[in-house]
C-alpha cells in the first residue's frame, strides 16, 4: 500500500515540474509585460527590472533559473505587489479559499448522501423520481448561473445575506451554497445508485433474511460498500470545487487565491501565476492520493490485493 | 417519449436562436433611449443599459453560445476520440507517454492557454483570412480562435474515457480475430473499435456542450471572448450581474439570461441522462 | 459509518474555526474607508496609483502637502525662498521633525530620498517628475553622478534645489507621492520589503499598523508627528475593495464610513444618489479620451480624424453612460486651473463631418478600410465604445470594429502602436496644464499616437523657459489648440467627476476638489 502511494507520488513529480515549466513559458510568451502600467515605461528601466527579477536571457534560461529556485523552495516575488513574496500571498489567501472549499465540500456530501440514501430507500417510488430530477437540476445549473440569481433573490429581493465580501458568517452562506449545490446532485445520484446496487447483493439479502430492519440495513450494512463510488468521486469533487471557487471568488468578491490567480494572469505576474498553479497541482495530487488510499481501505477486494 | 420531448424543446431553442433574430423587430445593436426598461408589451424581456431589446439579444446570443458549444464540443470530440483510440489501442509506453501529456495539459490553467492563443494569433489569423476567400470571416477571427481554443482544452476528459474503453474492447474476440485476418491498425480502430465506443462518446457530447458554453462565458467575462456588440448568453448574464445593486436591480437582465442558459443546460443534461439509461 | 460520524464532526470543527476567526477581529477603527484595489506598494518611490498615493500621504510628510481642498500648503518645509530668475528654490525645514523611530528628519533625508527615486536601479515609474531639477534626467539615465544633481544641503534644515527652468508650480510638486521622503537606513537594511508592518518607518501623521493582503491597511496616529494635536482620528482602516457593488454595500450597511472614488459607486445608481446629502460630487483633474494611430491610414489623414471627432455626440455619453454629471471634454486639460483657459475645441457637427469624410475620399463611408476601436475590457469602456461605434455608423456610415483586450495586452498594443483608435485616460499629477500637454511632445513615452508636431513641441519648450506666468499659460493654451482643434491625434470625450460618499452630519474635513486630495489628517468627527 505504502509503496504504491510512494510510487504514485514519485511519478507525479516530473508531471508537476513540466506543468510548471509550461505555465511559466506560456505566461512569458503572452504579449505584454508584467512591469507595464498606463504610464509609459522606459525601456532601460524595464530591462533593469527584468534583470533584477531573473526574467532576462532566453526563455529556457529563465525556466531553468525559475525551476532551480522552486526546487530550493523559493517561489520568487510578486511582480505587481512589490516587496511581497509569492509564498506570502498564497499563505494569506489560500486559507480563505480552502475554508470556502471545505464548507462547500461538506455541504455537497452532507446534503447529497442523505438525499441519495432517502431516494434509495424509496427506490422506484414517486419520491425517488422526484429526487432524481432535482439532482439532475442542481447538477446542470453551474455556479456561474446560480450565483447571480441567488444574489438577486436572497440579497436584494429578500435581504437575507450580504451579496459579497468576506469575514463574517452570513457572508459565507451564499458563496458556499452556490459552490456546493451543483455537486449535491452528483453525490445524491452516486449514493443512490451505489445503495441500490449493493442492496441487491447477496450479503444484503442474507442480512435481510436474518430480520434486520430496512433502516439498519441501509445505514449499517449497505452504506460502506455503497459509498465506494462516492469516495472515488471525492478526489475529482475536491478538485472541481477548488477550481470552481475561482468563479465564485470573482462574483462574490472573496479575496481568495482564485482572485490572485486571475489578476496574476492579467498582469503577467509570472511568479505569482506559476506559484498558484504549483499549489493547485500539489493539492490535486493530494486529493487523488487520499482518494486512492480511502478506496483501498474501504474496499476489501483492493485491500486483499495489496 | 421523454427523449422526444427533450429533443423537441432543444430543437425549439435552436430554431428560436436561428430564426428569432429575423422575426424580431429590433436589431442586435440598435441603441434607444429606453434604457433598463422593465419587461413590457413592446419589450417582452425588457431592455438593457443601452436600451437594446433583451429578447433580441438573447436570441442572437443563442446563436453564438450554441455555435461555440457545438463547434467546441465537436473539435473536442474529434481530437479526444482519435487521441483516446490511438493511446488505448497502441498501449504500453506510447500509451503511458500520451496519457502523461493529458495529465500535464489537465493541470495547465486554461485561461493562460486561451490568452496566449488569442493574443498571439488574433491579428495573424485576421491578416491571413484577409488574403483568402474567407475575407468576410476576418472580423470574426477572434471567435474562430475561441472555438478552436475551447475545443482544444475540452478534449482531455474524452480522451481518458475513450482510452479506458478501448483498453477493455481491444481484448475482445472480435478485435483479435480482425487482427488475425490481417486488417490494418487504422481499419481496426475506426471500423471495429470506434462503433463500440460511439454511444459513450455521444453521451459525453451532451456534457461537453454545457462545459464549453460555460467556459466561453467565463472567458468573455474576462475580456477574452466574444466582441461587443455581439453577445453570448454568458456575456449577457455577466452584464446583468454587473448591474446588480442594493437600491434598484434590473432583475430581468439577470433572470432571463440565467433562465435561458440554465434551461438549455438542463435539457442537454436530461438528454444525456436518457441516452445513458437507454443504453443500460 | 466513518462518513456519517465524520460530517457533523467536520462541520463542528469548521464552525469553531469560523467563530474563532471572527472573534479575533479588532474593535472597529475610528474611520473605515473603501480605498479601491489592493495597494501594490507603500514605497513612495515606486507608487504609480492614486489609491497608494492616498495612503502614502498619510504615512509620509513631504516638503509641502495638499490640504483638504487640494491646495498646496507648507508641511515639512515651513517656508522657502525663490531666486530672482525663478530657478533656485531654498526650502527651510521645521526643526521639530522626527521619523516614527525617533530619528530626526533632516534636509539630507529629502535629498537622499529624491536621489533614490531617481536612481536607475530604483526603477521608479514616476522618475520623470523630478526632471525639472537640473541634471536629474541625466542621473536617471545613468549619464551623470548623484553629486551633479541640483540638490544641496547647506545645513540639516536647508534644502536648495536648482531647476533647469523656472517652474512656478515646483513647491506644489514636492507634495507629490514620488517626492515623499523615506528613511534611508531602513530601506538599506530591509531592501524591497522595508515598507511592511514591523519594519516600516515614516514621518507622516499616521504610521503603518497592519497590512493584510486584499483585506485592509490599518493606520494609527503617529505620536511623533510634529503637530499631533491636529490629528483627530486614532485609527483608520483602508479596505481593499475593487467592486462597486461591494463597496456600496459596505457603505450602506455602515461597515464603511467613506467612499473615496466614483469607481466605488455603481454608476447605475448615480441618478438616484444625486439628491442625497451624503453624496458629494466634484470635478476632477482627469480626462477620458480616444487616441488615433496617426502613423497609418486612414487616420494619417487629419480630415478623417476631424470627421471622426466631429461625428461624436459627447452629451449622450455622459448622460447615458457615465451618468455622474461629467462635463464633456472639448480640451484635454480640464477647467479649474487658475488663469488657464483651455481652448474651445470642436463642437459636434455631423454635416461637416460627412463633408470631410467625402473630401478624404470616403463619401458616406464607402470604401473605408476596416478599422477597429481598442479598449481594455471594462464595463464602462465597453458601453462607451458601443455608443460611439453606433454614432460613427449613423453619422459617417463607417463600421468600426470593437476590439477589447485584457489589460496587459492592451498596454502592449498601445506601446507598439498596434491599434487604429484606442481608448485612454489621463489623470493630472499636479495642478498645471503641463501635466497633460507634455504627454504629446514628440517621442514621449506617453505620446502613444505616433503624432509629432514641431510647432507644438516648440510652444511647450518656450512655455517651459517662460518666467512670466500669464505668458506661459498663453503659450500652453496655443499648444493645446493645436492638439484638440487642429491636428487631433486625440479626441477628448469627457472629464472625470469624483464622488465622495460620507455623512456630512458625522464627518468634516472632506471636500471634493480637482486633484481628488483628501488628507486623512484633516478628517474628523463633526463638531468634536
Amino acid at each position: 500500500m505504502l509503496t504504491f502511494l510512494t510510487r504514485r507520488l514519485m511519478s507525479s513529480i516530473p508531471v508537476v515540474l513540466t506543468v510548471l515549466a509550461l505555465c511559466f513559458l506560456l505566461v512569458r510568451i503572452a504579449p505584454g509585460s508584467p512591469f507595464a502600467t498606463e504610464r509609459a515605461l522606459d525601456p532601460k528601466t524595464k530591462a533593469y527590472l527584468e534583470e533584477k527579477y531573473g526574467l532576462s536571457g532566453s526563455l529556457p534560461q529563465q525556466i531553468i533559473r525559475y525551476g532551480s529556485n522552486v526546487l530550493h523552495g523559493d517561489l520568487g516575488d510578486s511582480l505587481k505587489f512589490r516587496g511581497r513574496t509569492v509564498v506570502e500571498i498564497i499563505a494569506q489567501s489560500l486559507p480563505r479559499s480552502l475554508l470556502l472549499g471545505s464548507i462547500a465540500f461538506t455541504l455537497a456530501l452532507g446534503l447529497g448522501i442523505p438525499m441519495g440514501a432517502w431516494a434509495a430507500a424509496r427506490h422506484n417510488k414517486t419520491p425517488d423520481h422526484w429526487l432524481n430530477s432535482i439532482a439532475l437540476l442542481t447538477l446542470s445549473i453551474p455556479t456561474f448561473v446560480l450565483a447571480p440569481v441567488a444574489v438577486l433573490f436572497f440579497s436584494f429581493g429578500i435581504p437575507l445575506f450580504p451579496p459579497a465580501g468576506w469575514g463574517t458568517l452570513p457572508q459565507l452562506v451564499l458563496p458556499s451554497l452556490c459552490l456546493a449545490l451543483p455537486f449535491v446532485g452528483v453525490c445524491a445520484r452516486l449514493t443512490r445508485s451505489g445503495l441500490i446496487e449493493t442492496t441487491g447483493a447477496d450479503f444484503i439479502r442474507t442480512a435481510r433474511a436474518k430480520g434486520v430492519t430496512e433502516k439498519t440495513l441501509i445505514l449499517i450494512h449497505a452504506l460502506r460498500p455503497a459509498v465506494l463510488p462516492l469516495v472515488a468521486y471525492a478526489g475529482p469533487l475536491a478538485a472541481s470545487i477548488l477550481t470552481g471557487s475561482l468563479v465564485i471568488e470573482e462574483i462574490f468578491a472573496i479575496p481568495g487565491i482564485g482572485q490572485f490567480f486571475v489578476s496574476g494572469v492579467m498582469n503577467r505576474d509570472v511568479f505569482l501565476v506559476s506559484g498558484v498553479v504549483l499549489i493547485y497541482c500539489v493539492l490535486l495530487l493530494f486529493f487523488n492520493l487520499v482518494t486512492d488510499w480511502l478506496t483501498a481501505i474501504l474496499d476489501p477486494r483492493i485491500r486483499a490485493q495489496s | 417519449m421523454k427523449t422526444r420531448l427533450i429533443l423537441f424543446f432543444l430543437l425549439t431553442v435552436l430554431v428560436a436562436s436561428i430564426a428569432g433574430p429575423w422575426l424580431s423587430p429590433y436589431d442586435l445593436s440598435d441603441l434607444s433611449n429606453l434604457r433598463l426598461d422593465s419587461p413590457s408589451k413592446t419589450h417582452w424581456f425588457g431592455t438593457d443599459l443601452h436600451g437594446r431589446d433583451l429578447l433580441t439579444r438573447l436570441l442572437y446570443g443563442g446563436r453564438i453560445s450554441l455555435l461555440v458549444g457545438f463547434v467546441g464540443a465537436t473539435v473536442s470530440l474529434f481530437v479526444g476520440v482519435t487521441y483516446g483510440l490511438v493511446a488505448g489501442y497502441l498501449g504500453g509506453r506510447i500509451d503511458n507517454a500520451m496519457m502523461r501529456l493529458v495529465d500535464i495539459l489537465y493541470a495547465l490553467p486554461r485561461i493562460v492557454l486561451v490568452i496566449v492563443l488569442i493574443s498571439l494569433f488574433d491579428l495573424k489569423l485576421k491578416a491571413l483570412l484577409d488574403h483568402t476567400w474567407f475575407a468576410s470571416l476576418a472580423p470574426h477571427a477572434r471567435l474562430l480562435l475561441l472555438f478552436m481554443g475551447l475545443g482544444l482544452v475540452e478534449w482531455l476528459t474524452l480522451a481518458r474515457i475513450v482510452r479506458a474503453q478501448v483498453l477493455s474492447i481491444k481484448e475482445r474476440p472480435f478485435v483479435l480475430s480482425a487482427r488475425l485476418i490481417g486488417q490494418t491498425t487504422p481499419t481496426i480502430l475506426f471500423r471495429q473499435i470506434l462503433p463500440q465506443v460511439l454511444p459513450t462518446v455521444l453521451t459525453y457530447l451532451t456534457l461537453a456542450l454545457p462545459a464549453v458554453i460555460l467556459e466561453e462565458s467565463f472567458l468573455s467575462f474576462l475580456g477574452l471572448g466574444v466582441q461587443a456588440p455581439l453577445a453570448s448568453w454568458g456575456t449577457l448574464l455577466a452584464d446583468g450581474t454587473a448591474l446588480l445593486n442594493p437600491i434598484q436591480s434590473p432583475w430581468w437582465c439577470v433572470l432571463f439570461p440565467a433562465l435561458v442558459l440554465a434551461t438549455t443546460l438542463l435539457l442537454l443534461n436530461f438528454l444525456g441522462d436518457q441516452l445513458r439509461q437507454s443504453r443500460k | 459509518m466513518m462518513l456519517r460520524r465524520g460530517i457533523p464532526g467536520l462541520t463542528g470543527l469548521l464552525l469553531a474555526c469560523l467563530s474563532l476567526s471572527s472573534c479575533q477581529t479588532r474593535p472597529r477603527a475610528d474611520l473605515v474607508l473603501c480605498n479601491g484595489a489592493e495597494p501594490q506598494t507603500l514605497d513612495p518611490a515606486l507608487v504609480s496609483g492614486q489609491l497608494e498615493g492616498r495612503l502614502c500621504s498619510a504615512l509620509y510628510e513631504g516638503l509641502t502637502r495638499r490640504d483638504s481642498r487640494g491646495k498646496s500648503i507648507p508641511a515639512a518645509a515651513k517656508s522657502w525662498d525663490i531666486s530672482p530668475d525663478g530657478k533656485t528654490y531654498t526650502f527651510h525645514l521645521r526643526p521639530d521633525l522626527r521619523w516614527s523611530n525617533g530619528d530626526p528628519v533632516t534636509s539630507s533625508d529629502y535629498r537622499e530620498s529624491w536621489l533614490r527615486a531617481l536612481h536607475p536601479n530604483t526603477a521608479s515609474p514616476y522618475a520623470e517628475i523630478f526632471f525639472g531639477i537640473s541634471n536629474a534626467q541625466e542621473f536617471n539615465q545613468g549619464k551623470s553622478t548623484a553629486e551633479s544633481v541640483g540638490l544641496q544641503t547647506p545645513d540639516p534644515l536647508t534644502l536648495r534645489v536648482q531647476l533647469t527652468h523656472p517652474l512656478p508650480y515646483f513647491p506644489s510638486l514636492t507634495s507629490f507621492t514620488t517626492y515623499l521622503p523615506v528613511h534611508q537606513a531602513t530601506v538599506t537594511k530591509y531592501g524591497d520589503r522595508w515598507a511592511q508592518p514591523g519594519t516600516w518607518v515614516g514621518n507622516g501623521p499616521y504610521r503603518l499598523l497592519d497590512w493584510k493582503i486584499n483585506d485592509r491597511v490599518s493606520l494609527e496616529k503617529n505620536p511623533l508627528y510634529h503637530s499631533p494635536e491636529r490629528i483627530r482620528l486614532q485609527r483608520i482602516d483602508a479596505l481593499a475593495v475593487t467592486r462597486a457593488s461591494t463597496a456600496f454595500n459596505l457603505y450602506s450597511s455602515g461597515q464603511a464610513d467613506l467612499l473615496l472614488d466614483k469607481g466605488l459607486i455603481p454608476s447605475l445608481m448615480l441618478p438616484q444618489l444625486r439628491g442625497r446629502p451624503d453624496f458629494h460630487p466634484g470635478p476632477l483633474f482627469a480626462t477620458y479620451f480616444y487616441r488615433f494611430n496617426v502613423t497609418r491610414p486612414p487616420f494619417q489623414d487629419v480630415r478623417v480624424r476631424r470627421a471622426f471627432a466631429l461625428a461624436i455626440d459627447k452629451e449622450t455619453i455622459v448622460e447615458r453612460i457615465t451618468r455622474g454629471n461629467e462635463p464633456i471634454a472639448q480640451s484635454l486639460t480640464p477647467r479649474g486651473i487658475a488663469d488657464y483657459e483651455p481652448p474651445e475645441g470642436l463642437p459636434s457637427d455631423p454635416t461637416t463631418a460627412q463633408g470631410l469624410l467625402k473630401l478624404a475620399g470616403y463619401p458616406e463611408g464607402r470604401g473605408f478600410p476596416r478599422v477597429s476601436l481598442l479598449y481594455n475590457k471594462s464595463e464602462l469602456n465597453e458601453q462607451i465604445a458601443v455608443e460611439i461605434q453606433a454614432q460613427w455608423k449613423r453619422v459617417l456610415g463607417v463600421e468600426v470594429e470593437l476590439r477589447n483586450q485584457e489589460w496587459a495586452t492592451y498596454l502592449r498594443s498601445l506601446d507598439e502602436l498596434d491599434f487604429d483608435i484606442a481608448r485612454s485616460s489621463w489623470v493630472g499629477d499636479y495642478d498645471d496644464p503641463n501635466t497633460f500637454l507634455d504627454c504629446f511632445v514628440t517621442g514621449r513615452g506617453n505620446n502613444r499616437t505616433g503624432w509629432s508636431d514641431p510647432t507644438y513641441d516648440s510652444l511647450l519648450n518656450r512655455a517651459l523657459a517662460e518666467p512670466k506666468p500669464t505668458k506661459r499659460l498663453q503659450l500652453l493654451a496655443s499648444a493645446e489648440t493645436i492638439l484638440v482643434s487642429q491636428a487631433l491625434p486625440i479626441i477628448p470625450l469627457y472629464h472625470f467627476v469624483g464622488c465622495l460618499m460620507f455623512d456630512p452630519n458625522q464627518w468634516e474635513g472632506l471636500y471634493p476638489n480637482l486633484l481628488d486630495e483628501h488628507p486623512f489628517s484633516e478628517i474628523g468627527p463633526k463638531g468634536k
